[in-house]
């Protein structure tokens, strides 16, 4: 799994932080960041749970290989 | 199951179209959307759609051919007129529906304040929004009436075009049942800083427009207040006037169960219309959250195909003003104690806690929105006060 912020569309609200506190961080410019590009196993729910959260959908979870 | 019906192409409406079709519901599928517009978002329409930094066409809420694609039938301009068991629908083309389930999303309406002459134009709708958007402009007076987060927000909005800006409210001090009188107080401080004139504890006791346009208005208090555009802030009440006679038990919103199912077989709500018992402690409450709403769109849409619905988190909203933003989580408005555990009240950045009987119900943030969020799950649990989030690991 990737873990891709949209930076068109993320204002900051920290939704991920609230469910995936480990795989997101907000930097200064108030955008969401990955700390984790590739997360795993529980990280990888936690993720997932981010993008469901995410108020303006700005967190693209990338499912790699199959 | 053959046939859905979802009334409302809301936040809360889509949510649970899009949500069937996940979930493999490959039957018919029909959305009714009573409004001219292709179905869109709320929140920006009181914040950047007024600034103009969001422009009308990013609103929507889905790609234009989202719903061919997703087999949805959107029907737009078209709405419910009455609801009887069956359940059967009769919408506003005259034709009449009897699907397998219907879920009312109704959501709600600006709550209306008279004048002579008409009503006092409210911020809820697109068309509201794309009114009073070309009226903002900056040598114009607005007076606000409501210290609400929507009052609040087009008083942030139109300051920051440079209009006169007065906001009136009728307590004390807006937002104190809220967060309580010294989160208010600091939340009110930067509409102050702002130069916005802030009149509270007087309520509104008339609006006139006068023929050359000027609108007054009149304060208990006798003080009149004169501006070029007045906008009323006052909430929303629940479109469900149109479900009278259908059967429902109707208070403040539909009377649902904890997955929206209601007293009759086959009939859902979700969002601003529907009033969910609270997990915790059991009353019905009717949420206008964005993000409630979207969460019952989900467990709705579960518990129609008779799935597991996931569990709600805390309640959550935000409000955008003066380029800060103000969280909130969970219940604030019921607790006996508030800690700050980030900054100080009044300050440039802020995180308050609210506890009841010792355990955590809520949380505040001003301009915080990472260390704000980072209590979430100890607000979900009602962590015991006093709560001390770890540090992250880095």
């Amino acid at each position: 799994m990737r873990v891709v912020i949209d930076e068109e569309k993320c204002c900051g609200y920290a939704a991920c932080i609230s469910v995936a506190e480990r795989v997101f961080a907000i930097d200064a410019d108030n955008i969401a960041v990955p700390l984790i590009e590739h997360p795993e196993g529980e990280l990888a729910d936690q993720a997932r749970a981010a993008a469901e959260a995410c108020p303006t959908d700005a967190i693209l979870i990338l499912d790699e290989g199959a | 199951m053959r046939e859905i019906v979802v009334a409302g192409a809301s936040v809360a409406g889509v949510g649970v179209a899009d949500e069937l079709r996940r979930l493999g519901y490959d039957g018919r599928l029909i959305l009714l959307n009573a409004e001219p517009h292709p179905p869109y978002d709320r929140p920006p329409l009181s914040k950047g759609l007024l600034t103009g930094k969001t422009s009308a066409d990013r609103v929507a809420l889905r790609a234009p051919g989202h719903y061919a694609d997703a087999g949805v039938d959107l029907r737009t301009g078209v709405a419910a007129t009455r609801l009887s068991p069956g359940p059967e629908l009769a919408l506003t083309t005259g034709e009449v529906l009897r699907p397998d389930a219907v879920v009312i999303a109704t959501g709600s309406r600006a709550r209306r304040l008279d004048r002579t002459p008409g009503a006092v134009p409210t911020l809820r709708d697109l068309d509201d929004a794309l009114w009073l958007r070309e009226r903002l402009d900056g040598g114009a007076r607005l007076v606000v009436i409501g210290g609400g987060f929507v009052g609040g927000e087009v008083a942030a909005s139109a300051r920051g075009l440079g209009l006169d800006v007065t906001m009136i409210e009728a307590a004390p001090l807006p937002l104190a049942g809220l967060v309580g009188t010294e989160a208010a107080r600091a939340l009110l401080r930067p509409h102050r800083d702002a130069g916005v004139r802030v009149l509270c504890g007087v309520p509104v006791t008339g609006v006139e427009r006068s023929r050359d346009g000027t609108e007054r208005v009149t304060l208990a208090d006798g003080r009149t207040v004169t501006g070029d555009l007045v906008v009323a802030g006052l909430g929303a009440v629940p479109n469900t006037e149109w479900l009278a006679g259908s059967g429902l038990d109707i208070a403040d919103g539909v009377v649902c169960d904890a997955t929206g199912a209601t007293a009759l077989p086959g009939v859902y709500a979700a969002g601003d219309a529907a009033a969910w018992p609270d997990p915790r402690t059991g009353r019905h409450v009717r949420h206008e959250h964005w993000t409630r709403a979207r969460e019952q769109a989900k467990a709705v849409a579960a518990r129609v195909l008779g799935a597991a619905p996931p569990a709600p988190g805390p309640a959550y909203f935000w409000s955008d003003q003066y380029g800060r933003r103000i969280q909130s989580l969970g219940d604030t408005a019921r607790a006996d104690t508030v800690q700050v555990v980030h900054g100080r009240l009044g300050s440039d950045a802020w995180v308050a806690l609210y506890a009841r009987d010792g355990r955590l119900t809520g949380a505040v943030g001003y301009n915080a929105a990472a260390p704000l969020m980072r209590h979430r799950a100890a607000v979900a649990e009602g962590a015991p006060l006093p709560h001390t989030c770890a540090p992250l690991a880095s």
